[in-house]
């Protein structure tokens, strides 16, 4: 009886085959039993296809100027179906249905990225600082607090500024910030599968240290790094959102929702709130859904979190 | 303790040393920076320049000019778009205004935040504890610049209890919507974090030893539960002080409070860099301060953390 | 009169999973300066009994039946009254000291606060007390140690300061749950002999919860075997050890390694111990027992005498008696 629960603990949970399965159906059972994580990702899928389809539906783009309705635009402007601004138009005339479509498209692409780049970077740095440990990591785990304890949003803006606005720039910028959290998270979590019994019993039959973190470190960060990335996203259209509200992130005619957000709270006692109300409600509704599904995946994923 | 403190600062230091010199570099080898004489910078601001550093020196000579007079006199230098006044009139101009519903807010987060989540556990699963779930999750998705505009459109526009903006010396009723823009959300955090601390601190050990001496509840959690739930809510604070002092910008261009945010943006949209480079540094020593008051904070609170 | 009397306790928790039953019609007495030992494995319900009994369980438990102490109704007090027995006429030491004591507030405090509570005496005269208590439990130059925290302990050395911080107000009944079960195996006779010698100083009856009949052996008067939330076989330790008459008992008893025996391999009690929320309707041990036959899996036996033990089995005495002799 003891014999066999020491062999299981030897095993890698993520490479026995049918064990290695099972744990993925559990989690995918899990998620799918919450409602409010599956809802969230329909949600999500919805203004997937509304960023990258939603164009097709208006024969606006988002540059044009509908000379027909400036000077009476808080009158005229508002959503309607007959010009076919099904959002209105801003404050220059544009339609803002478009505009909206090329702003979801900005910020989803944000979010993304900088979820990626945190993902890569993050995950890499983490997991050889606490693989290798001693003196390493704690230089290299001190050169994140150190990161950690600028007020990184002016420094970005900095950048911004001397390196002029643009969108690459803008990525860059998110990026290097947001691999932070991730490397702390991937760190510690490598710590303790470093410590577990089936990776002492592969440096016990000699395999090397590349091959343990790619076949047995890596696989088993997966399921937190999916989770934190999820959580990520969200974090990272807020921050683009706040750089472009403030007018320093994305330029025109490119736009993103902080940037419409801004446009619209410009113009709040003009009597034009669709130009509010439209960006808001996808913002709203867009980070809602996000945290929604990294909780539900964290719950499928790590339920010892809870 | 004083040698912890020591220690931390000798931490603090090259930290707040290495963010001066390389805001410092970033702005020397910008592209059209005010230091290239070749960009079209105005003659009395050259002027200023070549008495304040000397552009005939070298680089490094300038660096530690700079350097020198930031750290010794906190002087930044002079503007190079306003060409009468320097960066220090302009923090001294707006950061009161700043200062002022910046403490609010973070009184109000740290107080609000932590009460709601504190009952909530108390009262675990009870109408209070869903509502109080409720606002942690929905403040989720409503920072500071989503939530200015909303609170313009609910209490100046539709109910005209709050004036939209201004700032009029800091009377109250133009300082109470910038607290509660800036603040809900870092409120919202502190109530998730202290909630779950406090469920997890009411479970302990030590508090079913406290309530079997017989203590009474109310004893229980204000001896021996607060202190132990609060460490999370205290390693909070230092990035809850960041958010603020970054949200704080948004909060001093929506509401034109003549807050030292203003001056940031508008000095970022007109290039004007040694105000940036300014109030980055002020803002960094601010949080790189901070940061050690929570250090040692957080070392005062736990016993265990050995100095 | 018994100073501890429960009748018909229960004690059932709301889970996800549905209602689980920790407790089941348990009944006991506890006398005056008496020792009852309370035996059973992990998940047996042993704690929730001394929980319950103080008022403790967790916010998703409900204790029901009659704990009776010293002419009061324990279960049916107001948190308030309950507060002014518990840690004074009644105390309880945990598991494990190193959760027991609040580790953000130094020794001398936690001692302190329960004096000034149940006492109302001053701070200096507490202090002096609490001084007196830790010499008393061994504790070296306790008059400085009241000012550390409990980090600056061994783990024996804290269940120590619980022990002096339990019999600060001289209780009638000290309830001790595994009080050496997260200690080393010679930390655990030290403290083991610490209890037996204050129960004799100061004559306070005690309730000891473990699952190591090695120590139940030498400290208790009385033994309750527990399995499964109900009474297995309950009596005076030295009749219950010479001639153990339930199955279950039986089955410990054989899994207590001996000194005295040659023994070429420890007896383990096939199965595993039970699923508290899926239990079978009869007896709780019948899935594992030796002696089991069709009437225990569809009706618990009753607790019903047999010399001066009482047990609750089908199989007659005598089959399971004769196994142990063996």
């Amino acid at each position: 009886m003891s014999d066999i629960t020491t062999a299981e603990t030897h095993l890698d949970p993520g490479l026995t085959e049918g064990k290695g399965r099972s744990l993925w159906a559990d989690a995918r059972r899990r998620f799918f039993r919450n409602k409010a994580a599956v809802a969230s990702l329909a949600v999500l899928a919805l203004v997937m296809l509304f960023a990258v389809f939603g164009q097709l539906l208006t024969p606006w783009s988002n540059e044009e100027i509908d000379w027909n309705l400036l000077g009476m635009i808080p009158q005229e402007g508002g959503p309607s179906l007959e010009n076919r601004h099904f959002f209105g138009v801003d404050e220059t005339g544009r339609d803002l249905y478009a505009r909206v479509v090329q702003g979801t498209r900005i910020s989803l692409a944000v979010g993304i990225v900088g979820a990626l780049i945190s993902v890569i970077v993050g995950t890499t740095y983490g997991a050889v600082a606490g693989y290798v440990g001693g003196k390493t990591d704690n230089a290299m785990m001190r050169f994140v607090d150190l990161m950690m304890s600028i007020p990184y949003m002016f420094v970005l803006i900095l950048l911004l500024v001397i390196f002029s606005r643009s969108i690459v720039m803008l990525f860059v910028g998110i990026g290097m910030i947001s691999w932070l959290d991730m490397a702390r998270i991937a760190r510690g979590q490598t710590l303790s599968i470093k410590n577990t019994e089936y990776v002492e019993a592969a440096q016990a039959i000699g395999v090397s240290t590349p091959t343990i973190i790619r076949r047995h470190i890596v696989p088993n960060l997966i399921g937190v790094v999916i989770v934190y990335a999820t959580l990520l996203v969200p974090q990272m259209i807020i921050f683009e959102s706040f750089i472009s509200f403030l007018g320093l992130g994305v330029q025109e005619p490119s736009t993103s929702w902080g940037a419409l957000i801004n446009q619209g709270a410009a113009n709040l006692r003009n009597g034009t709130p669709w130009m509010l109300g439209f960006p808001l409600a996808f913002f709203v509704v867009s980070l809602f859904a996000l945290f929604f599904l990294g909780d539900g995946l964290r719950d499928a994923l790590d339920p010892k979190d809870r | 303790m004083l040698t912890y403190i020591a220690r931390r600062l000798l931490v603090a230091i090259p930290t707040l040393l290495a963010l001066i010199v390389v805001s410092f570099l970033l702005m020397e080898f910008a592209p059209g920076s005010p230091f290239a004489t070749e960009r079209g910078v105005p003659a009395e601001v050259l002027a200023n320049l070549e008495r304040e550093y000397g552009l005939d020196r070298s680089l490094i000579e300038r660096m530690g000019i700079y350097v020198w007079n930031v750290v010794t006199q906190f002087d930044f230098g002079p503007s190079f778009v306003f060409t009468d006044r320097s960066v220090n009139e302009l923090i001294a101009q707006g950061f009161p205004v700043t200062l002022t519903y910046g403490v609010w807010s973070f009184i109000v987060a740290v107080l609000v935040g932590v009460t709601l989540g504190a009952f909530a556990a108390i009262k675990h699963n009870s109408a209070l504890d869903y509502a109080a779930v409720g606002i942690t999750v929905g403040a989720q998705v409503l920072p500071n610049f989503v939530m200015a505009p909303i609170l313009v459109l609910i209490f100046t526009l539709w109910l005209g209890w709050l004036p939209g903006g201004g700032w009029q010396g800091g009377q109250i009723e133009y300082v109470i919507l910038p607290v509660i823009a800036l603040s809900t959300s870092y409120m919202a955090s502190i109530a998730r974090i202290t909630r779950s601390s406090m469920l997890e601190t009411l479970n302990a050990g030590y508090v079913r030893t406290a309530r079997a001496k017989g203590l009474p509840m109310r004893r229980v959690i204000f001896r021996h539960a607060l202190k132990p739930a609060m460490l999370p809510v205290v390693s909070y604070l230092g990035p809850a002080f960041v958010g603020m002092i970054t949200g704080s910008v948004v909060i001093d261009v929506f509401f034109s409070t003549g807050g030292i945010g203003q001056f940031f943006v508008n000095s970022a949209l007109a290039r004007d860099y040694s105000v940036i480079l300014g109030i980055t540094i002020l803002f960094g020593a601010l949080t790189i301060f901070f940061n050690l008051l929570v250090d040692v904070a957080y070392a005062w609170i736990d016993p265990k953390i050995r100095y | 009169m018994p100073l501890l009397s429960v009748e018909n306790l229960g004690v059932e928790f709301q889970t996800p999973d549905g209602t689980v039953n920790a407790v089941n019609g348990l009944s006991f007495t506890v006398d005056q300066g008496e020792t009852l030992a309370i035996v059973g494995e992990s998940g047996s319900g042993k704690s929730q009994t001394a929980f319950a009994t103080m008022g403790l369980l967790a916010r998703n438990g409900r204790a029901t039946g009659k704990v009776h102490f010293d002419g009061q109704e324990l279960l049916a007090l107001p948190e308030r009254d309950l507060n002014r027995i518990r840690g004074d006429a009644v105390s309880m030491i945990f598991q494990d000291p190193m959760t027991s004591l609040n580790p953000y507030l130094k020794v001398g405090p936690q001692m302190i606060e329960v004096l000034q509570l149940h006492k109302g005496v001053g701070k200096r005269a507490a202090r002096d007390e609490a001084v007196r208590m830790l010499d008393a439990v061994r504790i070296p130059d306790a008059k400085a140690r009241l000012n550390q925290y409990p980090h600056e302990f061994s783990g024996g050395m804290r269940q120590r300061i619980m022990i002096a911080m339990s019999l600060l107000c001289r209780p009638k009944l000290l309830i001790a749950d595994e009080p050496t079960t997260a200690l080393d195996v010679t930390v655990q006779a030290q403290i083991m002999k610490l209890l037996a010698e204050i129960r004799q100083e100061f004559g306070t009856a005690m309730i000891l919860i473990t699952h190591d009949l090695g120590i139940v052996a030498d400290s208790c008067d009385r033994t309750l075997v527990m399995y499964g939330g109900r009474v297995m076989e309950e009596g005076p330790t030295d009749a219950l050890f010479a001639k153990p008459s339930h199955p279950y008992t039986v089955g410990l008893m054989k899994a207590v390694p001996r000194l005295d025996v040659d023994q070429d391999d420890l007896q383990t009690i096939p199965g595993e111990p039970p699923d508290m929320s899926r239990l079978p309707k009869g007896c709780p041990f019948s899935p594992r027992c030796a002696h089991v036959r069709d009437i225990c899996r569809g009706t618990m036996p009753p607790l019903e005498p047999h010399g001066p033990l009482l047990r609750a089995c089908h199989a007659p005495p005598a089959e399971v008696e004769k196994e142990i002799t063996a």
